[in-house]
C-alpha cells in the first residue's frame, strides 16, 4: 500500500509546498495538463500525491483517506473537533503565514484589549437588547478563544467573505478574521485588539491518526520523515 | 461502557414513576426549541453544545439541550402555584471531544415552583433525589451561589465593580482576575494604563474624531459613557484588605454543611450583607434535617456549581459516581431565569435532573 499525501491543488500554496518538499529531495509535480488534478512524486518510492483543495484536506485527514496532508493550521484547528486526537502536527513549513485576529472600529477609543471587548459587550447588550455580534467564518477557533478568555455577552455571526465590511453594513460590531497585511482592516476603519491574536497560522504538514498505517506505509513514513528532517510518530 | 437501551429506559421509567408519586404533574416539551431564546439566555456556549438546525418558517431551531427552559416557559404561561412538574425524554448535546460522553441521552427531571418557602422547596427536592439515589452509594456535593452573590453585593465599592463581578460569577477564572485587580493584588495592566493616559489627554469627542471615522452600530455616546466609566474606575480605591480577604476566604470555603454554617456565622459580623443569605442557608439545613439528611456530614463548597450552566443563583447540588465522569444528577435554584423568561413576572424555582444511563452504569458497577 502506498502512502497518500494530500497537498493543495493550486496557487501559491501548491507552489510553495512543492518548493519545500523539493528542497528536501522529494520532487512533486502535477502530471498531465494544467487542468488535470493528478500528480507524481519522485525521489522516494511508495508515495502517492493527492491534489486537493486546501479547505478539504482537514476533512480527508480526519477520515483517514490520506496519510499525510499539507494545509493551514487554522483550517485544521477550526474544522476538526478535538483536532489533536485526529491528526499529528509533523512540521510547520514556514510559509502561508496568516494571523486570525479580532478587530473593532478604530473609533472605539475605549477598547484596546479582549478585556475591554468583554466590558463593551456587556454595555452594548444593555443598550441594544442583543448580544454584541462578531462576524467570522472561524467559529470554533474564535469561540474557544473567547470562552478561554471568559468573554460573555457576544454572539458569532457567520461571514464567509468580505468580513471587514460587516461592521459598516451594521450586521456585526466586531470581526474575527485572517489578516496577513492589515491593509483591508485599515481601509475599513478597523483596528486589531492588542491581545486579540486567536491563532498564528502557517502551512503545516499533518499526519492522520485514523489512516491505515500498515507495515508498508509505516516504513515509507520513516524514510520520508528522515529525508524531510521531521520527527514522525503517529 | 455499553448498557442496553431497555435497561436505561427501565431506570428512567422507575424514576419518572417516583417523581409522579412525589406529587409532580407529568409535562411534555417540544424537541425542537427556538434557538433565539436559548442563545439569548446562555450565549455562544450553548451554540457549541446544542445541535442547531433550521426550519423553513420558524428559522433557527435547537434540538432540546435541556428541559428547564420549555418547562419554565410552560409554567409562566399559566401554571398553578405552587407547582411540581416532572418530565422524561432525550436531550441532545454536541460533544467536542472524542470519548465516551453521549451526545443524546435520557433525562428525568423534577421542577418545583413555590414562592412561599423556597428553602423548604430546596430541601424537598434534594431529599427526593437523595432518597432515590441512596442505593447507589453516590457522593453528594452542595453549594449556594446566593451567598457568594450576597457577598459581592455587600462589598464597599462602586456598583460598576459589583456588576462586573456578578456578571462573571459563573466564570471563576475571570472573576478571580477581576477580584485580584479590584483588591489591588494585581497591578493595572500596562495596556489599560496606557489607554487611561491617552483618554485623559483630551475629550472623548476629540479623541474619537482623531481616531478615525465612526463605523458600526455602537455610538459615540456609548463609547463616551464607557470612557467615563473607565476614568471613574481608575479613581476607585482598592477594596479594603480585610473585605477582600473575606471574599477570597469565601471562594475557597469547603466543609460539611453544618461546619460551613458555623464558619459563615462567625464571619457575618464582618460582612453583614451576607446575613440574609446565611439565614436562608440555615433554614435549608434545618429543613434537610427534618427530611432525615444530616447536615453535619453533607459536603458543602461555596464555589460549587459555578462552572455549570449560567443560571443557578442559589442552592446547587450534584451526585457523583466514583470516576471523574459527568454527574449522575445535578440541580439547583434558578429564580432569575424565571424572571427573564416570564417577561416581568417571576417565581422562585428549583429543579434537578437525573441521567438514567449513568444510574444504570453505576448499578452495573461500570462507573
Amino acid at each position: 500500500m502506498s502512502l497518500k499525501i494530500g497537498v493543495p491543488s493550486k496557487g501559491r500554496l501548491m507552489e510553495k509546498t512543492f518548493d519545500w518538499f523539493g528542497a528536501r529531495g522529494v520532487v512533486m509535480a502535477r502530471s498531465g495538463s494544467d487542468r488535470e488534478y493528478a500528480g507524481a512524486v519522485e525521489g522516494i518510492a511508495g508515495v502517492e500525491l493527492v491534489l486537493l483543495s486546501a479547505g478539504e484536506i482537514p476533512r480527508e485527514l480526519a477520515a483517514g483517506r490520506i496519510h499525510l496532508g499539507v494545509t493551514g493550521s487554522d483550517l485544521v484547528r477550526d474544522k476538526l473537533a478535538d483536532w489533536e486526537a485526529q491528526v499529528v502536527e509533523l512540521a510547520g513549513l514556514g510559509f502561508g503565514h496568516a494571523d486570525l485576529i479580532i478587530a473593532v472600529p478604530v473609533a472605539w477609543i475605549d477598547v484596546d484589549t479582549v478585556d475591554d471587548l468583554d466590558a463593551a459587550a456587556a454595555a452594548f447588550r444593555r443598550a441594544h437588547g442583543f448580544r454584541l455580534r462578531i462576524a467570522t467564518k472561524y467559529h470554533r477557533l474564535v469561540r474557544e478563544f473567547l470562552t478561554e478568555q471568559g468573554v460573555a455577552d457576544y454572539q458569532l455571526v457567520d461571514s464567509q467573505g468580505a468580513t471587514e465590511g460587516t461592521v459598516k453594513n451594521l450586521t456585526a460590531e466586531a470581526i474575527a478574521d485572517i489578516t496577513s497585511s492589515g491593509e483591508t482592516l485599515r481601509a475599513n476603519h478597523l483596528k486589531i485588539l492588542s491581545d486579540g491574536l486567536v491563532h498564528a497560522s502557517q502551512a503545516t504538514l499533518f499526519a492522520a491518526r485514523g489512516a491505515e498505517w500498515d507495515a508498508d506505509t509505516r516504513t515509507t513514513l520513516a524514510v520520508l520523515a528522515a529525508q524531510l528532517g521531521v520527527v514522525a510518530e503517529v | 461502557m455499553t448498557i442496553n437501551r431497555a435497561a436505561i429506559r427501565a431506570e428512567a421509567e422507575a424514576l419518572f414513576t417516583a417523581f409522579k408519586a412525589a406529587g409532580a404533574q407529568a409535562v411534555e416539551a417540544d424537541t425542537l426549541l427556538p434557538a433565539e431564546t436559548l442563545l439569548d439566555l446562555y450565549g455562544e456556549d450553548i451554540r457549541a453544545r446544542a445541535y442547531v438546525t433550521s426550519d423553513p418558517l420558524r428559522g433557527e431551531m435547537m434540538l432540546r439541550p435541556d428541559f428547564t427552559v420549555p418547562v419554565v416557559q410552560a409554567h409562566m404561561n399559566g401554571g398553578a402555584e405552587p407547582a411540581r412538574y416532572c418530565y422524561i425524554g432525550e436531550v441532545y448535546r454536541k460533544q467536542d471531544h472524542l470519548g465516551p460522553r453521549a451526545s443524546e441521552y435520557l433525562q428525568v427531571g423534577f421542577e418545583l415552583f413555590d414562592r412561599v418557602a423556597p428553602e423548604a422547596a430546596d430541601a424537598e427536592l434534594f431529599a427526593l433525589f437523595h432518597g432515590l439515589l441512596a442505593p447507589l452509594g453516590l457522593r453528594p456535593a452542595t453549594g449556594d451561589i446566593g451567598i457568594l452573590m450576597a457577598a459581592v453585593n455587600g462589598l464597599t465599592t462602586t456598583d460598576r465593580r459589583k456588576a462586573a463581578l456578578l456578571r462573571h460569577i459563573w466564570r471563576p477564572a475571570r472573576f478571580r482576575k477581576l477580584l485580584d485587580r479590584f483588591s489591588g493584588r494585581a497591578a493595572v495592566p500596562q495596556a489599560r494604563a496606557d489607554m487611561l493616559a491617552r483618554l485623559g489627554s483630551d475629550t472623548p469627542d476629540a479623541l474619537i474624531a482623531a481616531a478615525g471615522p465612526m463605523t458600526g452600530l455602537r455610538s459615540e455616546d456609548e463609547i463616551a459613557a464607557r470612557v467615563a466609566g473607565l476614568i471613574e474606575d481608575a479613581e476607585t480605591p482598592a477594596l479594603k484588605a480585610p473585605e477582600a480577604a473575606l471574599l477570597y476566604d469565601l471562594l475557597t470555603l469547603q466543609a460539611p454543611a453544618r461546619a460551613a454554617l458555623s464558619h459563615l456565622r462567625g464571619i457575618t459580623f464582618m460582612m453583614p450583607a451576607i446575613e440574609p443569605a446565611v439565614d436562608r442557608f440555615a433554614t435549608r439545613l434545618d429543613a434537610l434535617e427534618r427530611h432525615g439528611i444530616n447536615p453535619s456530614d453533607l459536603p458543602f463548597a461555596a464555589s460549587h456549581g459555578r462552572t455549570s450552566m449560567e443560571y443557578y443563583d442559589g442552592f446547587v447540588f450534584s451526585f457523583h459516581g466514583a470516576g471523574d465522569g459527568p454527574a449522575v444528577a445535578t440541580g439547583g435554584r434558578y429564580d432569575a431565569l424565571t424572571a427573564v423568561l416570564g417577561q416581568g413576572r417571576s417565581i422562585p424555582a428549583v429543579g434537578g435532573i437525573i441521567r438514567p444511563a449513568l444510574v444504570a452504569a453505576v448499578r452495573e458497577g461500570l462507573v
